[in-house]
């Protein structure tokens, strides 16, 4: 198996000795779920104290190797040496034992329990409460982290829950900390201070895997980086001597997609929200408060913002799945549309693609065919008493999937046996399909392979030349500054004023994604 | 041995599910046979057998089958709706109540249009008992599985209280029973010399309607949606109250007509012993027929031979009548079971270690 | 003045029916899972009692194979929904109907079959202090352990690791299962635990409370139990007191139609069931609460590889 393996030039010979001298040394990893192999032959070494990274793309199988080694998943085939001994790890309790710890990307919290108690749930040993919040309070001072031991994980900023799991690892004296992408949710200084307390971790001897797709942050933090493309290792590197080509060629494959900006000129108001003041529906929602927000014919416009900070409600709003706003709050061409439904408003022309694909932007068991219905009703594929024409949308759904080059068996295709980005181009094509004059898109991307997001950004940008007003909601700052116009930032269910993206840098809308605008922009939104 | 989840729901498994779950329930039944000391290919062929063997059981089976198709066809509606409404049996009781009450106003002159009134008063009194949990659930947000079934008690007290008090026969020797229906409200036999009965006709025809409704309309689209994908349904502007009300109209509406047919029917007045729990019977033919209409009717021919059995078991065998409850419930565990394998597939581990 | 005080002792009597079998399902509920087979599970428990105490005349063994009856019930129910991944709500209601046919299928024998009425036990000293004494100290033993299992639980749930744990498994299993806590077995425990107490409560039914068999005796009892961890927004102490206010209703009817109140019993019986509508449109009526109570993946079901 391991003869077969294809190994770039840069990847250092398998030296015999790392293994004994290695914290944790894999070999040959192999698994494979029912649709894909995961891992495919896959070596990674870490040493002790290094800060190691796993670097990939979306479906590269990062996930699947970390879940290996802490003992979450069982591999089909390969060896774990720890610290030179052989292990074989049954579940993460055993992982644990050796001093495995694992932030999980998506964090592994209970929203009604205190933070003491979460993390009293990810110890194995039985302290009492009071114990417990003397140790956290002891490790925070030690690392500077800023932590409340009784606040309930409800009350918590996603960088204070973020927190939370680290300080769960920590306590556990971990000699092996894995973080899976864990800057997604966070403000460019709260992965700063991240980075500080990793750093001060490897400093003091426990081994760092650092799993992500963000180069330069790869760049910035490790030592050492484990390139994965399609389940297997293409390279092993020291990723500050790479550049950004030479590591997304190892990644994709490929130098990144360019993609082009075609003019585009800036037409009337779209949409437009003036003081729109939300109270929350949810009991661990935001409340919006008056937030102004406009688009124009021809322009993208981003909302940057790290998630929970009202972005859902402000679309459930925008798209008219929650009608309690007064009628004028929300304008489309100047009329007010504020307490029309989702239907409505797709009538007079605002389409919207929702950030959850699986389950809102498509009925995950139903034909890609029956999935037109749901946004696609005006056009025609509904005959009198409500009849649907079937052929119609047949029709209609394969016509997208060409259009928009899905990878699809047909448009009777369940919508759960796509791809993320096949789903997301189909749903995103959907829409687009049917000649919105505005669309809303909320984390456009997110969770998709390289190529299908170029796909995507492109198509948005072809329909921004053609006088479309777009709004994209998403938490990723890179894709924003490549792609909008004008960007406002969201934190805490109040909107910053907009700025010109040209002239917007990645440290000022950090600030503004923690609500630090109004001292600095108060008076330019006067002008504005 | 674990189990692993499939790539695509198994369609095979989809079909077969029903039949495995069918035999692990007669090889169980047949255990129970010989454990209780009984001759079970008697016990078998009481359940099986007897049903079928002759035009007449032929057309018991139909009458049988027919309130549990009707009442199953809207609760596999309801339950694709994600809209657990359990208390179909109290809806085919009020239905029986206002059917039998119309029915009860006749009189001797009065023309063949009664048969429809009733048959509208049935249906009528089926939806208002269904309205009463629909508004339960959309005012208060009141569970709607607990709401329909506390409504089945009622309503059975309802029924009660109506033949042991105001509308019970003066000249039946104090029995808690109405007077017998005039004949002109007599739902029309199908085959003469049986009791099957036009009812039979309609439950074909709503297997139909109900069909080309759920599958072939945005209206049957818009629950589809509800129930599967709520977010999604939001999405599409589809409101989640609109099918909730119709999820429960119709198939109050159903278990109504079903109560009024059986009501006029095969009964021809009400007794407090209308219905030997068709609504939920029919809970298990939605499921057995996989909630799909054409599924249901056969479903209803299975489970009609299963009431119809346990009747005979207590003639000839002896044996209690809730026989058929507990087989009814082995059904459904058996099947729920067996329907674990359209989502997974079992896997006989090799021992997975750790291998080079 | 005496009536009121008869008319409290039985309200607390059908309370602790209602009480047991709501404490089993909060259990249940609180690791995520709902079993809507209680009634299915009690009148199992109500006729494997009944049997007991007539053969062996030992109420205590009369409860233990109650209890125990309706455990591997729960058994089967938790295989099902935990392993195999089933419907919860589809397989409580196989549960329910299959009790009820299997209950009276097993108690054909048993219908003539009487107990003797049971003694009550009084607390000395207490039990004569006028009014209060009959009506609160002079209960079957089982009407004190209740309200002492409610203290046990609330301790349980709030006060200790385990209960933490379970808790914890109810609000978010992917992330116990993430952090290496045995999810399945949890829930399974529960389900176990919420089995043998409504079986305890069915078998108190038949054996204390109406001494003898009747198909389908527990008359919707499991199913107001339910409805009760909802009322009691999921906490022991608000189960206890809610149970006691359905007693008190359920018994109102007997009350009202012994001081002569010309209703039809047919309508009076109708009373706990309109009641526990009326009771849970009121409490459910304002979403949020509910739903800040509720265990978060109450109903769910949870397979670790997804």
């Amino acid at each position: 198996m391991a003869d077969t393996k294809e190994r770039t030039p840069q990847s250092p010979a398998p030296d015999p000795a790392a293994r004994e001298h290695a914290r944790l040394a894999m070999r040959g990893i192999r698994k494979v779920y029912p649709s894909v192999v995961a891992n495919d032959g896959v070596d990674l070494t870490v040493m002790p104290g290094e800060l190691h990274a796993v670097l990939g793309e979306n479906g590269a199988g990062k996930s699947t190797l970390m879940k290996i080694i802490y003992g979450a998943v069982r591999p089909d085939a390969g060896t774990m040496h720890w610290n030179g001994e052989p292990v074989q790890l049954r579940s993460p309790n055993d992982a644990r034992a050796l001093g495995i710890a694992m932030v999980y990307q998506h964090f592994s919290l209970f929203e009604s329990l205190t933070v003491a108690q979460n993390i009293a749930l990810g110890l194995d040993r039985s302290l009492s409460l009071a114990n417990i919040t003397a140790r956290v309070v002891t490790k925070a001072k030690e690392y500077g982290l800023d932590l409340e031991p009784e606040r309930p994980v409800h009350t918590l900023s996603v960088g204070e829950r973020q927190r939370v799991e680290v300080m769960r690892a920590l306590l556990t004296e971990p000699r092996l900390l894995i973080l899976d992408e864990p800057t997604s949710v966070l403000t460019p200084q709260a992965i700063e201070k991240l980075f500080e307390t990793l750093r001060q971790l490897a400093h003091g001897g426990c081994s760092v895997l650092y799993i992500s797709h963000k180069l330069d942050e790869i760049r910035a933090l490790c030592e050492r980086c484990t390139v994965l493309r399609a389940g297997r290792v293409t390279g092993v590197v020291d990723p500050r001597q790479q550049s950004t080509a030479g590591l997304s060629r190892l990644m994709i494959g490929a130098e990144p997609p360019r993609i082009e900006r075609p003019r585009s000129d800036r037409g009337v108001v779209a949409v437009r929200v003036s003081g729109l003041t939300l109270p929350k529906q949810d009991e661990f929602g935001v409340d919006l408060d008056r937030v102004n927000l406009e688009v124009r014919r021809g322009e993208i416009v981003g909302i940057a913002g790290v998630s929970g900070n009202g972005q859902a409600e402000l679309l459930d709003a925008l798209a008219g799945e929650d009608r309690r706003a007064p009628s004028d709050a929300i304008a489309l061409f100047g009329e007010s549309v504020g307490t029309l439904g989702a239907n409505a408003r797709r009538e007079r022309g605002l389409h919207f693609v929702p950030e959850e694909r699986l389950g809102r932007g498509a009925v995950p068991s139903l034909s890609l065919a029956d999935n037109i219905l749901l946004t696609r009703r005006a056009s025609g594929i509904v005959r009198r008493l409500g009849w649907i024409d079937t052929q119609r949308t047949q029709t209609m759904a394969a016509g997208i999937i060409e259009r928009f080059n899905v990878k699809a068996g047909g448009s009777g295709a369940a919508a759960r046996s796509l791809s993320g980005g096949n789903l997301q181009k189909f749903i995103v094509g959907r829409e687009i399909d049917a000649t919105p004059k505005a669309l809303i898109v909320a984390q456009p991307t997110w969770g998709v392979d390289v190529g299908a997001a170029a796909q995507i950004h492109t198509a948005l940008l072809a329909l921004r030349a053609s006088g479309c007003a777009v709004l994209v909601v998403s938490e990723d700052l890179e894709e924003l500054f490549t792609l909008t116009d004008r960007l406002y930032v969201i934190a805490a269910g109040r909107l910053s004023p907009s700025v010109e993206t040209a002239g917007a840098t990645a440290e000022r809308i950090g600030e503004w994604m923690s609500g630090l605008w109004q001292s600095s922009a108060e008076a330019s939104s006067n002008a504005a | 041995m674990r189990l692993e989840p499939r790539a695509t729901p198994s369609k095979v498994m989809m079909f077969a599910s029903p039949l495995i779950a069918l035999a692990i329930t007669v090889a169980l039944g047949t255990l129970l046979f010989v454990a209780l000391g009984k001759d079970p290919l008697r016990g078998l062929s009481v359940f099986f057998y007897e049903p079928v063997k002759s035009v007449y059981a032929l057309t018991e089976l139909g009458v049988k089958a027919t309130p549990l198709i009707l009442i199953a066809l809207g609760l596999a509606v309801c339950f694709r709706a994600n809209v657990w409404n359990i208390g179909a049996e109290g809806q085919l009781l009020l239905g029986a109540i206002a059917g039998g009450g119309m029915a009860l106003l006749a009189g001797p002159q009065t023309g063949k249009w009664i048969l429809v009134a009733v048959l509208i008063a049935g249906v009528l009194g089926g939806m208002a008992w269904a309205s009463l949990t629909a508004l339960m659930r959309d005012r208060f947000h009141a569970n709607e599985i607990l709401v329909s079934l506390m409504l089945v008690y009622v309503a059975e007290m309802l029924l009660a209280y109506l033949v042991y008090g105001p509308w019970r026969d003066p000249k039946g020797f104090n029995f808690p029973q109405t007077q017998m229906f005039v004949p002109g409200t007599q739902v029309p036999i199908l085959v003469p010399g049986s009791r099957l009965h036009i009812g039979f006709l309609l439950a074909l025809v709503a297997v139909a309607a109900v069909w080309a409704y759920m599958f072939r309309t945005l209206g049957g689209f818009r629950i589809l949606v509800g129930g599967l994908a709520p977010r999604a349904a939001s999405y599409a502007g589809f409101s989640e109250r609109r099918a909730l009300w119709t999820a429960l109209l119709l198939s109050g509406g159903m278990a109504g007509l079903a109560g009024a047919l059986e009501a006029a029917g095969p009964l021809g007045q009400l007794t407090p012993y209308v219905s030997p729990g068709y609504g939920f019977t029919a809970i298990i033919v939605a499921f057995v027929g996989r909630l799909h209409p054409v599924g249901v009717l056969f479903g209803g021919l299975l489970l009609s031979m299963f009431v119809i059995g346990g009747e005979l078991s207590q003639s000839r065998l002896g044996l209690p009548k809730s026989l058929t409850a507990v087989f009814q419930g082995l059904l459904l565990f058996t099947l729920l079971a067996c329907d674990t394998f359209i989502r997974y597939r079992l896997v006989f581990a090799r021992q997975r270690a750790w291998t080079a | 003045m005496d009536s009121v005080a008869l008319l409290l002792a039985a309200s607390m009597n059908a309370g602790t029916v209602l009480a047991i079998a709501a404490l089993g399902l909060l259990i249940n509920e609180k690791a995520g899972v709902v079993n809507l087979g209680a009634e299915g599970m009690m009148l199992i428990a109500a006729i494997a009692g009944f049997a007991t105490a007539v053969h062996t005349g030992n109420d205590w063994l009369a409860f233990l194979a109650g209890a125990m009856a309706a455990a591997l019930l729960a058994a089967v129910f938790g295989f099902l929904v935990i392993w195999l991944d089933t419907n919860q709500y589809a397989t409580g209601l196989a549960l329910s109907i299959f009790g009820a046919g299997l209950s009276a299928f097993a108690g054909i024998g048993y219908v003539r079959e009487k107990l003797p009425a049971r003694g009550l036990h009084s607390i000395p000293g207490l039990a004569d202090i006028p009014f209060i004494g009959p009506a609160l100290f002079k209960h079957h033993p089982m009407v004190y352990l209740c309200i002492a299992l409610t203290i046990a639980i609330a301790w349980f749930l709030y006060r200790s690791r385990p209960g933490l744990v379970l808790r914890s498994v109810g609000e978010s299993p992917e992330s116990a299962h993430a952090l290496g806590l045995p999810v399945r077995w949890i829930r399974f425990a529960a389900v176990i635990v919420g089995g043998a107490l409504c079986g305890l409560a069915g078998a108190y039914v038949s054996v204390i409370y109406t001494p003898l068999w009747v198909e389908g005796m527990t008359a919707g009892k499991g199913w107001i139990a339910l409805a009760l961890t909802t009322f009691a927004t999921w906490r022991p102490a608000r189960v206890l007191v809610g149970a006691y206010l359905f007693g008190g209703v359920t018994m109102l009817q007997f009350h009202l139609q012994a001081i002569g109140v010309q209703v039809a019993s047919q309508l009076l019986t109708m009373l706990p069931y309109i009641a526990t509508i009326v009771v849970l449109a009121l409490i459910s009526r304002r979403p949020h609460w509910i739903r800040a109570n509720m265990p978060a993946s109450l109903g769910r079901p949870f397979h670790p590889s997804h």
